[in-house]
């Protein structure tokens, strides 16, 4: 069978070498086809909006606003990686934001409120890794009781917005270091290494390919001799953590905690990770897709507030592109896999 | 709950059943028909997360006919927004079927497709605003008594024995439960996974609308954004509480409705007890822990090796008395 395929390629061209690394990085493909779509998305709004698009200001922004939805990205490749799901980062993100806010307000000094708020989300992620793993609790529903508790505590911290004067808080959103016209924030700074830590960790690290083998078959990992449950409780840990960090982005970003802050941003989180090309059935996935799926997100709702629509036009255009980029990522990686 | 008898008693009014039960048999009707049709679904191995914008669509469908009749109190008119409303519900669930039995989307994306677009549609319905209407027969939905009892909670019954009886007289259920385990195997087998798939969705999408005209009928009034919001995840927690694997292949109707009423309870008391309704997550954090973990094995395990080593404790001490006695 692979005989036959290798002779079939014509090995000198192009297309050849395309064919033959299709053919041993077939998981690559969701990634590459989210890519491609993306610079498709950006090029199309740049034309429609004749120019005014792919401007350095505009794409520095892109950055800036998601920086958030970029870390809890990462964490949640890790999780779906293992073939598990966490809901709770949106509550968990409110919940450290409102609480961090909170002590800062308080009088206790940044330098003690950022590793609290970090720490607080690990340990809600800790508390959902060992439903998981030791009392066999489905990750759906360890993590919607994280859900209800991050929300829930969020609430008991404070009812109302709660306004962040702390400067070393604020010094992270409102620093723009310049390069001509385009700026980085420490915030967009922050997440861009959390997704280069986060990709060389997958790749490089015994954990990494430890997340990889426990995803693509739990039992065979087990059998290997590989240290499942502390991976499994591991990724739930990094998540939270994750999700403590984005509650300080979101914060800075903001300048306030609010208990209402990331409602459904779960949903938005796993369908960024979905269209990075990670498998919801775990063993595949890459953090990098994870980023580039949290472009094309913020791209599509950078296009929709470009186009000035309302807020009922906003949820069915940002539906029906999500639709419309997962049907061609599909096609596309059906066609190859048929080809290929 | 047991602590408070105020909670569990039942009076009779006018002769009608008044009480906090009673309240739990009727507003739970909403949730008791999402999760049924949810039920179905994850029996498919899938998960349907657009039943909250479903409901809010279908309730802004009904009170937009009724409101825009010409005689809002009359029979036809709640008839045929009923009707109507259903039916948009169920085209709604077929499109949910259609992207995952066949375009093969897994079903979390494809139902999410439709959870953002859903509100955004009753939002466009309803104008953007809350559309109140007044129509007393279309109130009494969810809030008239039939005999004795609220008409909310015969439509949750009725509801649940028709699936039953559907599911469990025919061999639709076992069919259900084989497409879960292993679609492709069932195929070969001469199922018809995709029409069975299909089936379940459309089940989800009809129940869900439903759900929504009783809680439209509730409020008498079409909020896009509050109606059915996050009830699909309450309605996964009620499935998962009774029972039903998220993994498909089996499922629980009797489950499903001890499930719901467990998650409605414990909301009413939640209530009851004077907390805040915003901060009863924590307790539902807390009772879901609580639950969870009473189910797990490994604790089944730590129960009964406590009771072992107290059994031969109290064992070794009866030995040494009978010593004692024998000396």
């Amino acid at each position: 069978m692979t005989a036959v395929e290798t002779q079939k390629a014509p090995r000198n061209t192009v297309l050849g070498a395309i064919d033959t690394f299709v053919n041993r990085h077939a998981s690559v493909l969701p990634t590459a086809a989210a890519a491609a779509i993306l610079v498709v998305l950006l090029v199309g709004a740049n034309i429609r909006f004749e120019g005014r698009f792919l401007t350095p200001g505009n794409l520095s922004a892109l950055l800036l606003n998601n920086s958030f939805l970029m870390v809890l990205a990462v964490g949640m490749t890790f999780v779906i990686v293992t073939s598990g799901i966490d809901l709770s980062v949106g509550s968990v993100m409110a919940f450290t934001g409102i609480f961090g806010a909170s002590l800062l307000s308080g009088g206790v000094p940044a330098f003690v409120v950022i590793p609290t708020m970090l720490v607080s989300g690990a340990l809600i992620g800790l508390l959902i890794g060992v439903l998981v793993q030791y009392f066999n609790v489905q990750p759906f529903i360890a993590s919607l009781a994280g859900l209800f508790l991050g929300r829930g505590l969020a609430y008991v911290v404070s009812l109302q917005s709660i306004r962040v004067e702390d400067p070393v808080v604020l010094w992270l959103q409102s620093t723009r270091f310049r390069l001509g016209d385009w700026y980085i924030t420490p915030t967009g700074i922050i997440a861009l290494l959390v997704v280069i830590i986060g990709a060389l960790v997958m790749q490089f690290t015994r954990f990494g390919r430890t997340v990889y083998a426990v995803g693509g078959s739990e039992s065979s990992a087990q059998l290997m001799g590989l240290k499942v449950a502390r991976t499994k409780v591991m990724v739930y840990v990094i998540s939270g953590f994750c999700g403590g960090l984005a509650g300080l982005l979101l914060t800075a970003f903001s300048g306030a905690g609010y208990p209402r802050n990331g409602i459904g941003t779960e949903l938005d989180v796993i369908a960024t990770v979905v269209i990075g090309g990670t498998l919801l059935a775990g063993g595949r996935g890459y953090v990098l897709g994870s980023m580039i799926g949290v472009f094309v997100f913020a791209t599509i709702t950078t296009i929709i507030s470009f186009m000035g629509a309302e807020q009922s036009w906003t949820h069915i255009i940002v539906g029906g592109l999500l639709l419309l980029f997962i049907v061609v990522q599909r096609a596309i990686v059906a066609r190859t896999s048929r080809t290929g | 709950m047991i602590a408070n008898a105020s909670f569990a008693r039942i009076t009779v009014r006018d002769g009608q059943l008044y009480g906090a039960l009673i309240d739990i048999l009727r507003q739970s009707a909403p949730l008791m028909l999402v999760a049924l049709g949810m039920t179905l679904v994850i029996a498919t191995r899938g998960i349907d997360l657009s039943v909250g914008a479903v409901m809010a669509v279908s309730g802004a469908v009904a009170l937009t006919i009724i409101d825009g009749s010409e005689d809002p109190g009359g029979f036809g008119t709640i008839v045929i927004a009923i009707l109507v409303a259903v039916l948009v519900s169920l085209v709604l669930g077929a499109w949910n079927g259609f992207l995952v039995s066949v375009l093969g989307i897994q079903p979390i994306i494809a139902t999410l497709v439709l959870m953002l677009a859903g509100r955004g549609a009753a939002l466009l319905i309803t104008g953007g605003e809350i559309t109140t209407v007044v129509s007393a027969p279309f109130k009494s939905i969810a809030s008239g008594y039939l005999l004795i009892l609220p008409v909310a909670f015969f439509i949750w019954v009725a509801a649940v024995v028709v699936v039953s009886l559907i599911e469990r007289r025919t061999a639709l259920g076992m069919l259900t439960e084989a497409v879960g385990i292993n679609p492709e195997a069932s195929r070969l087998a001469g199922v018809r996974s995709r029409g069975i798939i299909w089936t379940a969705y459309i089940a989800s999408g009809v129940l869900a609308g439903v759900a929504g005209i009783i809680y439209s009928s509730n409020t008498m009034a079409a909020d896009a954004n509050s109606a059915g919001y996050l009830i699909e995840l309450y309605a996964i927690l009620a499935v998962v509480l009774g029972g039903t694997s998220l993994m498909g292949g089996k499922f629980s109707i009797a489950g499903t409705v001890i499930g719901v009423l467990t998650v409605q309870t414990l909301d009413s008391t939640i209530l009851f007890m004077g907390v805040p309704p915003a901060q009863s997550p924590v307790f539902f954090a807390i009772v879901v822990i609580f639950v969870v973990l009473v189910q797990s094995p490994r604790v089944h395990r730590w129960g009964r090796s406590l009771v072992e080593s107290m059994r031969t404790s109290s064992a070794s001490e009866d030995d040494a008395k009978k010593k004692e006695v024998a000396a």
